[in-house]
């Protein structure tokens, strides 16, 4: 089995975003760049399948900046087999990366593609359900767990209510969630051995994928602030000031 | 110009959420008028489709009851949406899982750039949405005629469940559940409020220290009447369940009162509750992130100050 691993470059998770001044969008100044968080996991999941004995090959996916191809050594270091940067400048929207992963995925002929269930810089929270639509597969979204089986995943995944068990017919597509598992941190031999493995630069043209954006973002802005609090000194005071104060209780 | 609300129930009723979706369906309408639609699918699902149908705001409802559409697997529902939605020019379902788990696949069938999470309604093709964990908010238009949207639901006040009378439209259709079944499900059960409609929260962090210490919260949210909930680093360790999970990427609130005790207040956790109307930190840790966010901070073991503030709740209230 072939498993695709879609792989984000975006802004690292302990960053506090800043708005740009003019309004036009999210300050990425020398900003800290990583793997999301949720791609991560999504990597650890293929690795542990691999060495699992279920999967003979996993290729990473980014869409993006050249800078992506750092993304992609990451994920080979933690063990990934080759990878692939489709290039571009153009902040390609959910849809467009669900097209050109398609194209990727039946390129490939992979059966799993497993992505994290949300970036952490747009929170859409789509590609992996519109990968699965465009492509006819069963889709298992915030998966907590995997059971790899034969021709079937078994997959537990986190809603609203608590968790839910899902039988997906193969191929399909996961989405993962926190819990899924903890990655692993890149061993500097491995980090070393990632150099010589393969990345092969794209194009979106080299797919015949309209990646125009639908979108136009008009303005970007700070939320609302919140006024200042105050500290107190017990919970007497607490209570007073919640009653008396801020009126909730 | 009109628009279908994917509604979220458990066959016999609506679940809240739904009517926060219909009330942003109602702002959309209210920039350029049209019908708001309410679609009730599932299997014996009429029940629901009746509540619907009393639901303020609301013209009409679709019932769609199929065997095949038990249990909300996307790979069904998805093309009962797709099927009605040449009469829509707008989907909106709320962005809870089961929306967020549908409504893209629904989208990319129909070749649309669906917008997640709105927060406001600025005019006919123009929302605002929040990105970077909510450190942003992101105003955008969009170029697509028919609009794919989840709404959250904490930002709009839910309409009235009465005072409509609806017409109930009866659609079949059959939709096969050869992609994915449903094997079973793990659903917490509580008497508490529901966490994203609660008027108050009490959550726990890693400070609790345990699963049993958990309990040390219960007599608060008794009296204050919570729902409670947890940080991931509660939930990671096994303290709580996933579903009680506040955060960016689990369940965002907007309660009236929210006290965080023993959270340190990661980008993450605030995006999840910084919205509420007034919070309260309780951290033996005076640097605590949480306290730049707090409107009253209260530097203090939990587990002298978490019993006491409960003591001094029953003397005062």
């Amino acid at each position: 089995m072939k498993i695709l691993v879609p792989v984000k470059r975006v802004i690292d998770y302990n960053v506090k975003a800043r708005v740009k001044a003019d309004g036009s969008g999210v300050d990425l100044t020398n900003v800290k760049m990583s793997m999301n968080p949720f791609d991560e996991i999504a990597v650890e999941e293929a690795i542990r399948l691999k060495e699992a004995g279920k999967a003979e090959e996993i290729v990473a996916v980014s869409i993006g900046v050249a800078q992506a191809q750092e993304t992609i050594r990451t994920a080979l270091a933690m063990g990934a087999d080759r990878g692939i940067l489709v290039q571009t400048d153009v902040a390609v929207e959910p849809l467009g990366v669900a097209k050109l992963l398609k194209a990727i995925t039946e390129a490939e002929g992979a059966d799993l593609v497993i992505l994290g269930k949300q970036a952490i810089d747009d929170d859409s929270n789509q590609t992996g359900q519109m990968l699965a639509a465009l492509l006819g597969w069963a889709q298992g979204t915030f998966a907590s767990k995997l059971e790899l089986g034969d021709g079937k995943v078994q997959v537990t995944r986190e809603v609203d209510g608590g968790l839910e068990t899902l039988t997906l017919t193969l191929p399909a597509v996961i989405t993962t969630d926190l819990r899924l598992n903890e990655p692993r941190y890149a061993s500097l031999p491995n980090i070393m051995k990632a150099k010589k493995k393969p990345i092969d630069t794209k194009s979106p043209e080299d797919f015949g994928v309209d990646i125009q954006p639908r979108l136009e973002t008009v303005s970007v802005a700070e939320p609302p602030k919140r006024a200042g609090g105050v500290k107190v000194e017990d919970v007497a005071q607490l209570v007073d000031k919640l009653k008396n104060e801020a009126r909730v209780i | 110009m009109s628009i279908l609300v994917v509604a979220e129930h458990d066959n016999a009723a609506l679940q809240p959420v739904t009517l926060a979706a219909v009330a942003a369906a109602k702002e959309i309408a209210a920039k350029g008028g049209g019908d708001i639609h309410l679609l009730v699918a599932g299997k014996d699902c009429g029940g629901a489709g009746e509540a619907a149908a009393k639901v303020d705001g609301v013209a009409r409802v679709i019932v769609v009851d199929d065997a095949g559409l038990e249990h909300n697997l996307a790979e069904a529902l998805a093309p009962a949406v797709v099927d009605l939605a040449g009469d829509y020019d707008y989907l909106l379902a709320p962005a809870t899982t089961a929306g967020k788990n549908l409504m893209p696949r629904v989208a990319a069938l129909l070749d649309v750039q669906q917008i997640s999470d709105i927060m406001a309604v600025e005019a006919g093709d123009t929302f605002v949405r929040p990105i970077y964990a909510g450190n942003a908010l992101a105003t955008v238009k969009s170029t697509d005629a028919k609009k794919v949207i989840t709404v959250r639901t904490t930002a709009f006040d839910a309409v009235a469940a009465e005072g409509g009378s609806a017409e109930v439209e009866t659609r079949s259709g059959s939709y096969g559940q050869e992609l994915s079944s449903f094997v079973g499900q793990e659903l917490s059960k509580s008497e508490r409020p529901e966490l994203t409609s609660a008027r108050v929260v009490i959550s726990g962090g890693r400070g609790i220290g345990s699963a049993e210490n958990f309990a040390i919260l219960n007599g608060i949210a008794d009296k204050l009447g919570a729902a409670i909930g947890a940080s991931r680093a509660a939930v990671d360790a096994g303290y709580m369940p996933n579903d009680y999970q506040v955060g960016q990427t689990g369940k965002v609130v907007a309660p009236e009162l929210y006290i965080a005790v023993g959270i340190s207040g990661a980008i993450q956790h605030l995006a999840g509750m910084k919205d509420s109307k007034v919070i309260v930190a309780i951290n033996k840790d005076e640097e605590a992130p949480i306290f730049q966010i707090a409107d009253y901070g209260l530097v203090a073991d939990l587990f002298k100050a978490v019993p006491a503030l409960e003591e001094e709740l029953n003397k005062v209230l």
